[in-house]
């Protein structure tokens, strides 16, 4: 999850005037379960066409939907964790419109009780700005079946002949997330992208893969002058597949708009559909008419009521949620917002580095071995830090002693490797093999007079207005140290006893 | 079941209306849009009998997607009256009365959604016992209005349909909407007669209604009742009187959303047009009925834009005010006796305006609407004039939510205290097998 | 008298009708909505509307694999198939 939002803010202006973007988002996310929403055939991506099918999900006359419990769950995991209220009283609709890729021509929803009402998303922005976008509800629904269009060159509806459905996608849970329009910048809604996915994925709610239609998301977006209260007139962008098209379709999108506006015309509300290769929004015409879903209790089904009890139960169950983490981590333990999304979105990581912030004290040093020769080692072995011989222990020690300036860091890196590879303690293992950083005047002075002494040439040229050789000589000191040398030291008394001009 | 012991239904013949699905076997509905569609799984409430041994005979005729109240809108077959062909067996389960009636089977299953299973149980002098809604598994009925629709027994005795009852009900993992709670057995340990009993007659159901031979019946049966020790008191069901309404607007939307599914894309008729819209309306204007079309129409419009509060919500009230109704009445009495129906079996086409067939329900949709387990058993014949065929009457038993145990008891003693066995078999038949 | 958009209610519905069954339809179904209207005497203001008559909540399933049909079983009763998928008409949406 690295996607990299580098696009600098857009500034909106209308003949002069700043304009502000407002943007809400709709997603679908598939719900990892073993099973389909409301029968036993396999929540599975990739599978042969039409092979896990039943009398439930295709529809078949006579079959009855049985909710799956996790499914239910997870959802409500997902809505506490973004602070959403659980209503004590939920229900299933029925939404009716015909589509080949819906075997019942009306799909299992909730209407006006979904099973999450509320909450908040709150993220960062790379600058270290936080924001927070409102969600309205969260509800739970079937999935379609798949269609390919055959006949047209590209696979699309437009020019097919007939369409191909395979029907083990319909009935797979999912989630529909809906965001207040709170969101106002393109980046701003990636991130906001990034930041539900986090969450997701920390709960093993989903997979969250936008490649393979485990997250589907549709933007309204409109502009007005900024500081206005009332909403402009707004287009549903559709047909984004990643969190780079969710990016440029939104700019060009807000882009269009800010024109349309500037030439003096007026925007249309219109579903827009984002064309990846012109890098444009292309109105979507549809023959439909306007929709009429007669949305109704589903009879087949009962209402689902949560006791607070339950709610406690499926909050406790949680754990320590991504959100909570970065607001630690960058609030309070001051990480930029890079090395805190890096640590939090590795998997693992940030138990490991608070366990290890924790004892060091020192949170930002911690960060920086993480980060830094421990993700190098673990990107080089392909182990995972929390399962190497490294332990938030031996990190803290090694944070502690360099920070106390008692090992150098070349003895630091050193330690590293070896606690990857075979554990233990660094402070035993200084202590063991003497690996102490020499900082003690005497025995420093000694060796560089050594240096000096067998360098004579190296300090002349010094002398002479040559500083690149220093770097040589320290080096030497620490050679002749065995690496244990305190290097700043070693500098500095170099200098001083060069410059005191002892007899070359 | 251990090995040597004998099956409750051993043997036993088994009709089943052809809304339910029996794995391998074609499954119409009655409907030109099935097609030839073969269910590939079976439905629990058969599932259940077969394992008790019954032997499936064959699917019974019934009026399109159970539609009706006279068999007349099935797009398939005509079913004819044992007591007189010239005469409709009544509907929507009329294939399944008529064959238990004229011996054809021993035992059928029907489905009630507003009076399927009494009404024709009623016309053919048969037992039709509807239970209490969820007591019976819906999983392989082909959904008519799912919050209605419940699956029960028609047979020649009480204890027959008892015996049914008692092995299909319970909780089904397949249908949410079964009950989990432990089903009472109905079949034995049944009371001798009615001493202590209140039975109570619903004021709102005048008997001057009805034509006076009819009315002579029923004023027989209540007075039958009385005599096996019954007390009989009044009771009000105020509401009762806008069940047709209510049931008009509920069933319809259900079955708009129900039946969309008949589409041509995945199983059955498929009729095609130039596109996937013009095949659907194609597919669904050549496959089914019109009483069905009106029906979908109706629902459509009742669950639309700017029609829901004024329709289905206000009929959704209505429900509550009929339930209520019940409720309120049992305080007063154990059980409510009331016609089955307003006349015997009628003519064919003599109800050609749909609304004077919705008519015909009057009596037993009301107990639909409230759930609560209702049952028709057989109670007296009338002779019309110009005939020679004496027709059945019914008389409808309805007892409390989940009271199946005391209203198969009930009509057990009446059925046993009077004369009109439902063992009687028609003269037609009499007459054909000398 | 009430009044139905038979044209609209029957495109929602997907069910062609002849201009014919348009007036045929619309007259009877008045007729059955003018019945219908008898419930606006009922007092229901203050009336809770009964989507299920037996109360229950709360019943679910484990997530737990059945066995899925066999997809020839499905299949074969497919109006018109393509190989291992159903074959649909044409989809109209963009033009």
């Amino acid at each position: 999850m690295t996607t990299v939002v580098s696009s600098p803010v857009q500034h909106l202006e209308v003949n002069g005037i700043p304009f502000e973007a407002v943007i809400g988002i709709e997603c679908h996310v598939e719900l990892k379960t073993e099973t389909k929403m409301f029968c036993g055939c396999r929540n599975l991506f990739g599978a042969q066409p039409n092979t896990n099918v039943c009398p439930v999900c295709l529809g078949l006359p006579g079959a009855l939907p049985v909710p799956n419990r996790i499914a239910i769950e997870l959802l409500v995991k997902a809505g506490l964790a973004f602070g959403a209220e659980i209503p004590a009283f939920s229900k299933f609709d029925r939404k009716n419109y015909f589509y080949p890729d819906m075997p019942k021509n009306y799909q299992i929803s909730q209407y006006d009780m979904p099973l999450s009402v509320g909450g908040s998303v709150s993220f960062w922005l790379p600058d270290g700005t936080k924001k927070s976008v409102n969600l309205t509800r969260i509800h739970l629904e079937e999935d379609t079946g798949k269609s390919i269009h055959s006949g047209s060159s590209d696979g699309r509806i437009a020019g097919s002949t007939s369409s191909l459905v395979d029907f083990n996608r319909a009935g797979v849970p999912l989630m529909e997330c809906v965001s207040e329009p709170d969101i106002r910048s393109a980046a701003e809604a990636v991130a906001y992208l990034e930041a539900l996915k986090r969450t997701f994925v920390a709960l093993g709610v989903s997979d969250v893969k936008m490649e393979e239609g485990s997250l589907r998301c549709d933007a309204n977006v409109s502009i007005r002058p900024a500081g206005w209260a009332a909403l402009g007139t707004k287009s549903e962008i559709k047909n984004m597949n990643s969190f780079r098209s969710v990016l440029r379709a939104i700019e060009s999108e807000l882009a269009r708009q800010a024109d349309v506006l500037s030439r003096g015309g007026r925007i249309v509300q219109e579903t827009r559909g984002w064309d990846e290769s012109s890098g444009v929004t292309i109105p979507q015409r549809s023959k439909e008419q306007a929709h009429d879903y007669r949305y109704f209790p589903d009879p087949d089904l009962v209402p689902i009521e949560f006791s607070k009890d339950d709610v406690r139960r499926l909050r406790d169950a949680a754990g320590t949620l991504p959100q909570a983490r970065l607001e630690r981590l960058i609030e309070v333990d001051k990480l930029t917002v890079a090395a805190a999304h890096q640590i939090v979105d590795t998997a693992g990581l940030a138990d490991f580095y608070e366990a290890a912030a924790r004892m060091s004290g020192s949170p930002q040093a911690t960060a920086n071995f993480l980060l830094g020769d421990l993700a190098r080692l673990a990107n080089d072995s392909g182990v995972a830090v929390a399962a190497s011989g490294a332990t938030p222990e031996a990190l803290a020690e090694l944070v502690a002693l360099t920070a106390s300036n008692a090992i150098n860091s070349k003895t630091a890196k050193d330690l590293l490797v070896r606690i990857w590879t075979s554990g233990g303690s660094p402070s035993h293992i200084v202590e063991a093999e003497g690996l102490a950083q020499v900082s003690d005047l005497t025995a420093i002075d000694r060796l560089v007079d050594e240096v000096i002494a067998a360098n004579a040439q190296t300090c002349a040229d010094f002398r002479a207005g040559k500083n690149k050789v220093m770097g040589f000589l320290v080096g030497q000191v620490m050679k002749a140290s065995r690496g244990k040398a305190n290097p700043a030291l070693a500098e500095e008394r170099l200098r001083a006893r060069i410059e005191a001009g002892s007899p070359a | 079941m251990a090995a040597g012991a004998v099956l409750p239904l051993a043997g036993v013949p088994l009709a089943i209306k052809d809304n339910m699905c029996v794995i391998g076997t074609r499954t119409t509905c009655a409907s030109k849009i099935l097609g030839d569609w073969v269910a590939p799984y079976t439905a629990t409430a058969v599932e259940r009998l077969l394992r008790a041994g019954a032997l499936p005979l064959g699917k019974t005729n019934l009026d399109e997607f159970a539609m009706g109240s006279s068999c007349e809108n099935s797009a398939l077959a005509t079913t004819h009256n044992p007591w007189d062909p010239t005469r409709v067996p009544g509907g929507s389960s009329g294939g399944s009365a008529a064959a238990v009636a004229a011996g054809e089977a021993v035992i059928a299953l029907g489905s009630d959604t507003g009076g399927s299973i009494r009404e024709p149980a009623a016309f053919c002098g048969v037992v039709g016992f509807k239970p209490t809604y969820g007591r019976v598994s819906r999983y392989g009925l082909i959904a008519f209005a799912s919050s209605l629709d419940q699956i029960g027994p028609l047979s020649k005795s009480v204890e027959d349909a008892a015996l049914v009852y008692d092995l299909m009900a319970g909780k089904d993992p397949c249908d949410a909407t079964t009950v989990d709670r432990p089903v009472e057995a109905t079949l034995g340990g049944f009371p001798k007669d009615l001493a202590g009993l209140r039975v109570g007659i619903v004021r709102d159901f005048a008997l001057d209604r009805l034509e006076p031979d009819v009315r002579a019946v029923y004023e027989a049966a209540y007075g039958d009742l009385q005599r096996l020790g019954a007390d009989l008191v009044e009771v009000a069901l105020p509401t009762a009187d806008y069940g047709v309404a209510t049931y008009y607007l509920i069933a319809p939307a259900e079955c708009s959303s129900n039946l969309a599914r008949f589409d041509g894309m995945r199983y059955g008729l498929r009729a095609e047009g130039a596109d996937v819209l013009e095949t659907y309306e194609r597919t669904r204007a050549a496959g089914f009925g019109n009483e069905v079309k009106r029906r979908i129409l109706i629902g459509t419009h009742a669950l639309s834009s700017g029609y829901y509060d004024a329709y289905y919500v206000r009929a959704q009230k209505a429900r509550t005010l009929i339930a209520a109704d019940f409720a309120r009445a049992f305080e007063a009495c154990d059980v409510i006796a009331c016609p089955a129906a307003a006349s015997p079996a009628f003519e064919f086409n003599a109800k050609s305006d749909p609304l004077a067939m919705y008519l015909m329900d009057y009596y037993t949709i009301p107990m639909s609407l409230a759930g609560v387990p209702s049952l028709s058993v057989p109670c007296g014949y009338v002779t019309p004039q110009g005939s020679d065929k004496p027709l059945p009457l019914g008389l409808e038993l309805t007892a409390p939510l989940f009271a199946e145990r005391l209203l198969i008891g009930v009509a057990r003693a009446y059925e046993s205290g009077t004369q009109h066995a439902a063992h009687r078999v028609p003269p037609v038949l009499e007459a054909s097998a000398r | 008298m009430a009044e139905i958009d038979v044209a609209y209610v029957a495109r929602l519905a997907r069910i062609a009708l002849t201009s014919e069954e348009v007036v045929q339809f619309g007259g009877q179904l008045e007729a059955l909505l003018d019945h219908v209207a008898q419930l606006e005497a009922l007092p229901t203001a203050d009336v809770a509307a009964t989507a299920a008559v037996i109360p229950s909540s709360n019943v679910m399933r484990d997530d737990v694999p059945v066995p899925s049909l066999a997809r020839e079983t499905v299949l074969s009763q497919a109006p018109r198939r393509q190989g291992n998928y159903f074959q649909v008409p044409r989809i109209i949406t963009e033009e």
